[in-house]
């Protein structure tokens, strides 16, 4: 009788324990769909051709996002440029090349830390050194330079987790038939590591389309009415846009940033598709 | 012990008072053996007796560990393999290494074969597809791949995969291949095919082997060291170590006694 007694109890607490569990998941599902339908409801209809290829103006039904969907796409594409280099430099380095000591676990804490520094600060820092004293001024390369700080450690923290997920069998493999260092690196290691690395470079891009303070911080406008020429341009990016057009009392102004979340939300959409397609593509091929 | 003359020969090995430590454990105490030319050495011995980080101080494989320190010589075929103006890379390629647990690269069994050479830069494909059915061939794996030297090489059982680590390290030409317990993974059908192919490489290559396995080192081998803790307790014929040993340790070793 006891012991029933004390199976029931736990089939209760059982019980509950899942629909707590459901309770929590369902909050954050609820909150989400909220945001999006909200967002949607506001702004799906105000997404046309003319909506994508119109410079800002005054007249929010004129309005468009041309200069901020070129700022943003010249950004990612710089700070990519930028960022893929030096990270997986920084991560082959430390992880294949740098000795394990008291200094590299000082380091590796370090790299975690930087992953977790507001964004802001990064902002202020890009203002400091690219905007003023390398006088970059409020250029492309200064916001691309900036956010390329912010996901470098990120980038690199990725880069090294893949290069340690891969067995040191295949390093001695290769050295064993005298190979050198970096032989053995180019040829056997990156390939295998570049899934990972891939996935964690485009999420932390995707981070970074959507940083709007440290922007902000090194000078980018949010009236721009032109394409950016070069690297040396003024630029707006779409949290720019958008964030200006949410602070304006209009109605109509507010329905256009609506339809910008949704352009934003769609292409991070796509790029956290590739890294999801690349991971899978690549974790099918190397299976141990 | 083996007569002082064969000793002082030159060899494929002469190591001379070797001392190797993981940074404050000393893990190989004063060794002086030689390894014989087309002939199987193996190395034999209790876990941690020092085995395989003497194997792997015959091919500088050793020096990518950062807290290994050695003192004494190894010559290989009488120069030092330790010398100040020797590259390890130069090192490993004349003296190949087949490991533990099969590692082929996660390409096809073909892109395995030609690594090798292609880090040495040969390209002609002539000479690459003829390396690829030779090292093959030698390894007793030709007949099973050769319609699918395109596949990838991780599609292949266990014992395959072995043989064709061993198909890789032959296809660069080397003077020795070391085994490192090279078929401690495997199931015994594997293991005696590859005992079979390390019979017949001797008498193109210097072998020498690592094995816990004293039946395995009976079968393959001519010479036969014995390992224990750190020292070389006794090295001779392998038909005289397992007749009649001349230490008593080695005696309990190989009847059993310990283990």
């Amino acid at each position: 009788m006891m012991i029933h007694g004390t199976v029931e109890q736990n089939k209760r607490v059982d019980k509950a324990f899942r629909f707590v569990a459901i309770g929590a998941t369902s909050i954050g599902l609820l909150a989400l769909s909220a945001l999006l339908i909200d967002i949607l409801v506001d702004g799906l209809m105000r997404i046309s051709w003319d909506f994508l290829t119109n410079f800002p103006s005054r007249k929010a039904e004129r309005a468009g996002i041309y200069a901020a969907i070129m700022g943003t796409l010249w950004i990612m594409g710089l700070t990519a440029l930028f960022s893929f280099p030096l990270g997986v430099g920084a991560g082959i380095y430390l992880e294949e090349y740098g000795k394990k000591g008291r200094f590299s676990k000082i380091i590796e804490i370090n790299i975690s830390n930087l992953a977790g520094v507001p964004s802001i600060i990064y902002g202020l820092l890009g203002l400091g050194i690219f905007v003023r004293a390398l006088e970059l001024d409020r250029s492309i390369l200064s916001g691309a330079l900036t956010l390329t700080l912010l996901i470098l450690p990120i980038i690199i923290t990725a880069t090294r987790e893949s290069l340690k997920a891969i067995p040191n069998s295949i390093r001695e493999a290769s050295l064993a038939l005298g190979a050198t260092k970096w032989q053995t690196i180019w040829r056997q290691i990156l390939p295998i590591a570049t899934p990972g690395i891939l996935t964690g470079g485009i999420l932390a891009l995707s981070r970074a389309i959507g940083e709007t303070a440290p922007l902000v911080a090194v000078g980018a406008l949010a009236y721009i009415a032109f394409i950016p020429e070069s690297v040396m341009d003024e630029f707006t990016v779409l949290p720019i846009q958008i964030f200006n057009w949410i602070a304006r009392p209009q109605k109509e102004f507010a329905i256009n940033a609506a339809a910008a979340i949704i352009v934003l939300l769609a292409i991070t959409l796509i790029m956290n598709s590739i890294a999801i397609y690349l991971r899978h593509k690549f974790q099918k091929r190397y299976k141990w | 012990m083996v007569d002082e003359n064969k000793k002082n020969q030159i060899h494929v090995f002469n190591v001379e008072n070797l001392n190797a430590w993981y940074s404050d454990h000393h893990v190989l105490k004063n060794i002086n053996m030689y390894v014989q030319d087309k002939k199987s050495t193996a190395l034999i011995g209790p876990s941690g007796c020092g085995k395989s980080t003497f194997l792997r101080c015959l091919n500088r494989m050793n020096d990518l560990i950062p807290e290994f320190r050695h003192e004494g010589v190894i010559k290989h075929k009488g120069s030092d393999i330790y010398g100040a103006d020797v590259d390890p890379i130069d090192i490993r390629r004349t003296i190949g290494m087949v490991f533990q647990r099969p590692n082929p690269f996660p390409k096809s069994i073909y892109d395995n074969i030609i690594y090798g050479l292609t880090i040495f830069g040969e390209k002609n494909k002539t000479k690459l597809d003829q390396v690829v059915e030779e090292s093959l061939k030698k390894a007793a794996l030709w007949d099973e791949v050769k319609d699918k030297l395109h596949e990838s090489a991780l599609k292949l059982s266990g014992g395959q995969q072995q043989r064709l680590c061993i198909a890789r390290a032959i296809a660069v030409s080397p003077d020795v291949i070391l085994f490192d317990e090279p078929c401690s993974a495997l199931d015994p059908i594997a293991t005696s095919k590859i005992e079979d192919l390390i019979t017949e490489l001797k008498d193109e290559y210097t072998v020498v082997i690592v094995t816990h396995n004293m039946q395995q080192a009976a079968r393959v081998s001519d010479f036969t060291g014995f390992f224990m803790l750190g020292e070389l307790v006794e090295f001779n014929e392998t038909q005289k170590i397992f007749t009649s040993p001349s230490n008593k340790l080695t005696e309990d070793y190989i009847t059993g006694r310990f283990g």
